[in-house]
């Protein structure tokens, strides 16, 4: 049966697309169809993080509006066959979206695929509502900062009232998946703890993703990362996030950045 | 191993800080969500209760929640000017 989750944080230039792009790339080399929707109209970014932004003709609101077909609007990754993007306008605004459209748009796409990841805005808005509208699981992506974690609790409050299944009387299954981690900074108390973040939003980890340089250049080449460099520290916890979200068991562990002695004899410290 | 590197580099940890101002404010945040729309309601439908006897300002009326462990209260705090009963009399 058909997952729609949505990646949402409330607050703005977490990850959330980025983790979009890479949890959506990584379910889809194991194997799953899915389709990554990109609800942030006015600002699309899922496009460019994809490496897809010269090949969006139509999108979200052309599909709700019906100036175009969901088949027209849906774009099939060049190095995942079982990975599609619903590209967000550009140009419209965002009250351009519809509860209903939505709606008849998610049921569609219930039936094509797997997995239907929800690339939320950031904010509190219509946008941000209706990305989690119909979702069935919630990944917040949070950064180990006091304004992220303040959101993230806002969001969750959201996710446990504002959604179709939350009206049913339903759970939304929400998971923290904190990005930008650095241990060693963690372990020094300059940064709050894995411990400190679960404990207080009182929400199961999905995992932890460390700082690291390869996620920009991930971005900058328009490839996810776990596509990109899959042996790298980030790729191999979105990886074990994705296996997770698959209902495996994965042992909890922040993968650590090889680096090289230079570095090391530096104090710069990954792990 | 974590005091020995604080005492290196003579900073001393913020996280704790981080830590114990979220939890002040997200149990505080947490008491008022939802609440907003309830309070209004309230408010709307105290209003309209008065009104039909006493002419009031609206903005006179105020609405408050407190939250306690225990119990809480809801304050209801309306201003009626001197003389309402004659301002009503005139309304009606």
């Amino acid at each position: 049966m058909a997952k729609v989750l949505v990646v949402t944080s409330g607050k703005g230039g977490v990850g959330k697309t980025t983790s979009t792009a890479a949890l959506g790339a990584a379910l889809a080399q194991m194997g799953e169809r899915v389709v990554v929707v990109d609800f942030d109209v006015g600002l699309r970014n899922l496009d460019l993080v994809l490496g897809a932004e010269r090949r969006v003709v139509f999108d979200l609101i052309n599909v709700v509006q019906g100036v175009a077909k969901l088949s027209q609007a849906l774009i099939r990754d060049k190095r995942l066959e079982n990975l599609w993007l619903l590209p967000a306008s550009q140009t419209r605004d965002k009250d351009a979206l519809t509860e209903e459209g939505v709606g008849s748009i998610i049921a569609d796409l219930r039936t094509k695929f797997d997995w239907i990841l929800c690339d939320s805005p950031a904010g509190i808005e219509r946008g941000a509502t209706l990305a989690m509208r119909y979702a069935d699981e919630a990944v917040i992506v949070t950064n180990p900062e006091v304004s992220s974690v303040r959101d993230s609790d806002r969001i969750i409050g959201m996710l446990d009232s504002k959604t179709v299944k939350a009206e049913r009387g339903e759970r939304v299954e929400k998971h923290v998946l904190i990005t930008r981690y650095d241990s060693a900074r963690a372990s020094r108390g300059e940064m709050l703890s894995i411990e400190d973040i679960l404990e207080i939003l009182a929400t199961p980890l999905l995992g932890i993703i460390p700082e690291s340089q390869d996620v920009l250049r991930a971005s900058n080449v328009g490839s996810p990362v776990t596509l990109n460099n899959a042996a790298s520290a980030p790729a191999r916890a979105y990886i074990d996030a994705v296996r997770r979200l698959m209902g495996e068991t994965v042992t909890m562990m922040v993968p650590v950045e090889r680096k090289g002695l230079m570095n090391r004899l530096l104090g710069r410290r990954a792990a | 191993m974590m005091n020995l590197l604080r005492l290196i580099s003579g900073r001393t940890a913020s996280a704790p800080v981080a830590r114990e101002r979220l939890q002040i404010l997200l149990a505080h945040e947490r008491g008022l969500r939802g609440q907003p729309e309830l309070l209004e309601l309230l408010r709307a439908e105290i209003l309209a209760a008065v009104s039909r006897h006493v002419v009031l300002d609206p903005e006179k009326v105020v609405v408050r929640m407190e939250r306690g462990k225990q119990v809480s209260t809801l304050e209801v705090d309306i201003e009626v000017p001197n003389g309402f009963e004659r301002s009503l009399a005139a309304a009606s």
